[in-house]
């Protein structure tokens, strides 16, 4: 049918996209780094088959990340983990040497415990002969200049890489069993449990990597193993997505996206209303149309809330019900506003706003009573607060609002500060990333201009609201990881076909690209991109966008549901294990425990069908396998079961899409990261 | 269910003739009737006939047949129950050891022939023979975008159907859609409720949710009842009640049934007793976990120590195919009773039997603590107790 085709008009570079993406490029073609060599089989560097590579790369070990709540050494472990657990692998050693560095590795662990990577351990006990005390004192030593150990990494990775291909050729035949066990009982002296270390040998796959790889190598990953891989077309393949973000958003403004949270009637939407009018977001005439309305129902008090509540349920009832959105532009931002819900039954549209948010804004009310019942008296201030810092928000300011009722009383506010200190402290947040200003929404005074009021004047003169939100720090933005994309609405567009938006967690997305949708992985094609009313033709991480898909039906699509790079696609699964904080609980979590699962904007009924072991809150040692119950305040590894399909990622891989909330009965229980998904 | 006939000697053997009136007889009769019974029932059999001269026929005949049950089926959404075995009575249609397969139906007598029957199996008897059991209970527990449409009877909790719409958040200065696709599926919802809820037999209607769903629904239900002139509704209006929930799923039936209000209104309901006990169960856990136990081989070691006070297990332990492991379960429930404890056996068709049954299907709370129980060694506690069949709880 050859001669029915319009050759003239041919596009060649898309009629061949497909044969270059069958046969790709042969490893030869590139130079291939000494670090990716030892994971490429190479017949003509002497490793005589397949299986015998396969059983060197076996002893992969990772940095587990330590505790859940301070997030520069999380950042910091994250990376190590990552590059740990692409390079790292234990020397093949006789046996003698073996047993004698797994005893040398207990011995240093039980001194400097977690913090030193297990590969410096080994490498610097070879180095000293197994000699515990040299040993030792040069770890020791080490962790004062960790920094410039950093910058030497590389170096020494090839020396490793080296070393074992050298120390494997005598052992053609080695003895898998002794290795496999010491390599057990490293394991159990570092942790105890492993986090995220796949049982056969890792593909780079995981790693984050913008490149093509055959994602049916990781074979244990769930979901991934049996995935074909979907064609793209070249342009999607081979994007330099740091080129493009420089290109097209260099000279813009930086992006952050706020959550405003607290207690039910705190006022968060009138201080955001009011915010938004002071800004100039709001016109006059539509700010007087709310002002009649609301005077109308006698309710005059709630004029600005009603710039963000818009439906007539909310404005009847006077409370927010669901995530209101808007924006602002500040001298050096664009702030998208999420304005949450703060009464108790809303927190899962709360939830699912605060995991879209980079900082926050904690709202309390300062009238006498009011910020006790918020507060004290299972009020959402404490719950809010919690959520936030589960959910990776690590930047609060917090607002003293409604101080014009306590005449702008100083005693007031130091009292409430001083309160929320040590609640905010013990709830992870940094003493230096948490702000606290007095205002008030209703009147507008310390919003957007300093303050005017000559009692507040006496006492404060720090930075006014906006000024608080100005100085908030934009965060790392993970944009050369592969594209994930949390949906958080549907809803009919204008034109044709529907509307998904949300949230663009990592990676880029550009016009055309081809994507996949949620656990049933249907692909479809992005056929309009539109930030904040305005289309596009790429949108990064950490944007907020709409995007109208062609070639899937709206039947397929749900709100939670991931949207994915189609070479790099999700894991898809329904039963993960987890680490677990558990909070203030009335009845204890045992095995068989129906919970709601929170993860992103989806909200799925779920089973606790396992406790693992229960953990050491700060080392993260196994206090007890297999407890019978979880109480108060524990910290466990247990294992949950969903009965449909998620997708889902470990903590290890995307942050952003390895926390979990577990919630039963309108109480969040539990929150928790990913660590291994079956 | 109707007990027509019972004759069990003194080494426990013996038959007994049923006769099954509603749908929920079924359930009782799958719990009753196990692998390696006789049952004898009126049924239709085709009948293959061969003439002198070589041509055959086949004919439909109602024929009463005994067989050797091999395999059960139980359909939950239908309630249909099916055992499947051989002949062992032969007569003029049916040759010995040919298979068949019989349909237990509604207000049609079957005689039960077990080679042993034991304490669990005829109280189960007594239990389905108890008119004054059933309350048959609807619920909807809806949140924005979901709802469950659910019957509550003595011994199940049926989901009928279940309704996921997705509806549009709330944006700037578009309202309309969202308030468009609430209406929708406050549409679909009241739709199945009409579809699904016999208000001749239901006494009450729970509407469950969080927020303010359930008061919208209601409002939008009787506007449209007017409107529309749904007699059924109107005259049924003092039926419902609004009741507090967390969540949409099926989870939050245990909170509604724990609503005081609710619990006032169907406190001798056997899902609500079950719910309150599995509740005291937890919290003995929280405060006293010496007290309170679950898993087989904990439950067991109690048992032994004549120490429990309340025993929870779950039915479907009973239906297991072992018939060694049911001897077991049965042993305890015995034992439990004769040291004056407390038996509670749960249907695994209602949502706290779900739960029990995912937390190995027993649990004990005791009088006295036994802390020597929690610190023996549980390395292999996973024994699988929960391991009888879980074909039903979906």
């Amino acid at each position: 049918m050859s001669r029915h085709r319009i050759v003239r008009g041919m596009d060649y570079n898309d009629e061949y996209d497909g044969y270059t993406d069958v046969y790709g490029h042969s490893v030869d073609d590139d130079c291939v780094s000494p670090t990716d060599q030892q994971w490429l089989y190479d017949r003509a560097r002497g490793q005589h088959s397949m299986s015998a590579f396969i059983r060197k790369n076996k002893g992969i070990q990772e940095e587990a990340e330590d505790g859940a709540h301070n997030e520069d050494d999380e950042d910091e472990a994250f990376r190590k983990a990552r590059r740990d657990s692409e390079s790292f692998q234990m020397p093949q050693l006789d046996e003698m040497a073996q047993a004698k560095l797994s005893s040398c590795v207990d011995e240093v662990r039980s001194v400097v415990g977690d913090s030193v990577s297990e590969r410096h351990i080994v490498e610097t006990s070879m180095r000293f002969d197994y000699d515990i005390q040299k040993i030792l004192d040069e770890i020791l030593n080490d962790e004062t200049n960790q920094k410039e150990k950093e910058k030497q990494r590389p170096t020494k990775l090839k020396v490793s890489a080296t070393a074992t291909t050298a120390t494997s050729k005598p052992n053609t035949t080695p003895k898998p069993t002794p290795t496999k066990i010491t390599l057990a009982a490293v394991k159990e002296a570092k942790r105890g449990f492993e986090i995220a270390s796949p049982k056969a040998p890792a593909s780079p796959v995981v790693s984050g990597r913008n490149t093509p790889v055959d994602i049916g190598v990781g074979g244990d990953e769930a979901g991934r193993g049996a995935m074909a891989i979907f064609k793209v077309s070249k342009d999607q393949a081979n994007r330099n997505t740091q080129q493009l973000y420089q290109l097209e958003r260099s000279e813009q403004k930086s992006h952050i996206h706020m959550i405003v949270i607290g207690h039910v009637d705190a006022g968060k939407s009138t201080l955001m209303g009011h915010m938004l009018y002071d800004t100039g977001n709001v016109s006059q005439r539509v700010m007087h149309k709310h002002e009649q309305e609301s005077k109308k129902l006698g309710k005059q008090s709630f004029m600005y809330a009603w710039v963000l509540d818009e439906t007539g349920e909310e404005r009847a009832r006077g409370i927010t019900m669901d995530v209101g959105q808007s924006r602002i532009e500040t001298k050096s931002k664009i702030v998208t506003l999420l304005d949450a819900p703060g009464h108790k039954d809303f927190i899962p549209n709360m939830i699912s706003g605060a995991t879209q948010a980079d900082v926050a804004l904690l709202v309390v009310d300062a009238t006498r009573g009011e910020f006790e019942s918020g507060f004290e008296l299972g009020g959402q201030t404490r719950e809010h607060a919690i959520l936030v810092r589960s959910l990776g928000v690590n930047q609060l300011g917090v607002v003293i609002n409604k101080l014009d009722t306590v005449g702008w009383s100083q005693e007031r506010f130091k009292e409430i500060v001083h309160k929320l200190k040590s609640f905010l402290k013990q709830a992870g947040f940094k003493e230096s990333d948490v702000s606290f200003t007095p205002c008030s929404g209703l009147t507008g005074e310390n919003l957007a201009k300093a303050a005017q009021e000559p009692s507040l004047k006496a006492w404060y003169d720090g930075p006014h609201l906006l000024d608080v939100i100005e100085h908030f720090k934009v965060p790392e933005r993970s944009i050369d990881r592969p594209l994930r994309m949390s949906v958080s609405d549907i809803y009919k567009g204008t034109g044709s076909g529907f509307c998904i938006s949300g949230r663009i967690e990592t990676g880029v997305m550009c016009l055309n690209d081809k994507v996949l949708v949620g656990a049933s992985r249907e692909q479809a094609q992005v056929k309009s991109l539109v930030m904040d009313e305005l289309t596009q033709t790429s949108v990064f991480a950490g944007d907020q966008i709409s995007v109208t898909l062609a070639g899937v039906d709206i039947s397929n699509v749900t709100v939670g549901c991931i949207i994915c790079d189609p070479q790099m696609p999700i894991p898809v699964t329904t039963r993960f294990q987890c680490r677990i904080i558990v909070f203030n609980v009335k009845v204890p979590i045992t095995m068989g425990y129906p919970v709601l699962l929170h993860h992103q904007s989806l909200i799925e009924p779920a089973v606790v069908c396992k406790l693992t072991a229960s953990i050491h809150k700060s080392t993260g040692e196994v206090v007890k396998k297999k407890p019978r119950c979880l109480g108060n305040n524990s910290c466990a590894l247990v294992e949950v079961e969903t009965s449909r399909p998620i997708c889902i990622e470990r903590y290890a891989d995307f942050k952003e899409l390895g926390r979990i909330m577990l919630r039963v009965a309108g109480v969040t229980i539990a929150a928790g990261m990913v660590t291994k998904i079956r | 269910m109707k007990l027509l006939g019972k004759y069990v000697d003194k080494g426990m053997q013996g038959n007994v003739t049923l006769m099954p009136e509603e749908s929920e007889d079924m359930w009782h009769a799958y719990n009753l009737i196990a692998e390696g019974d006789s049952v004898r029932s009126t049924t239709i059999r085709k009948v293959q006939n061969e003439t002198a001269t070589g041509s055959s026929t086949s004919s439909r005949v109602r024929t009463t047949l005994t067989i050797a049950v091999e395999s059960i089926d139980f359909d939950t959404q239908a309630c249909v129950l099916r055992l499947k075995g051989r002949n062992i009575e032969e007569n003029q249609y049916v040759k010995m050891g040919a298979y068949h397969t019989l349909d237990l139906e509604l207000n049609r007598k079957f005689e039960l022939r077990k080679p042993e029957w034991d304490t669990i199996a005829l109280e189960r008897i007594e239990m389905a023979c108890d008119p004054t059991q059933s309350a048959d209970v609807a619920a909807v527990v809806m949140q924005e975008g979901l709802a469950n449409v659910c019957l509550i009877t003595a011994s199940m909790t049926l989901v009928r159907s279940k309704i996921e719409v997705s509806i549009p958040r709330k944006r700037k200065g578009n309202v309309q859609q969202h308030e468009k696709g609430l209406a929708k599926f406050y549409e679909q919802v009241m739709q199945s409720i009409l579809r699904h809820v016999n208000f001749d037999v239901v006494k009450c209607v729970l509407i469950a949710s969080p927020g303010f769903v359930r008061d919208q629904f209601y409002d939008y239900m009787f506007q449209q009842a007017v409107k529309m002139d749904y007699k059924v509704l109107l005259d049924n209006k003092s039926r419902f009640m609004l009741v507090h929930a967390s969540s949409g799923f099926k989870h939050s039936l245990k909170e509604v049934l724990q609503d005081p209000a609710v619990v006032a209104k169907m406190s001798d309901t056997k899902a609500a007793g079950e719910v309150k006990v599995l509740e005291q169960f937890y919290m003995m856990l929280q405060c006293e976990p010496t007290k309170a136990f679950y898993g087989k081989k904990h439950v067991l070691a109690a048992a032994e120590a004549q120490s429990i006070e309340i025993l929870l297990i779950s039915d479907n332990l009973f239906r297991c195919q072992d018939i060694h492991l049911r001897k077991e379960y049965v042993n305890l429930v015995e034992s439990v009773r004769d040291a004056g404890g407390e038996v509670k056996i749960f249907s695994s068709m209602h949502i706290s039997g779900e739960q029990l049954a995912q937390l190995t299907g027993v649990a004990a709370i005791l009088r006295f603590p036994m802390p020597e129980l929690e610190d023996s060694d549980d390395d292999d506690d996973e024994d699988g107790a929960a391991g009888g069949d879980n074909s039903d709880s979906d």
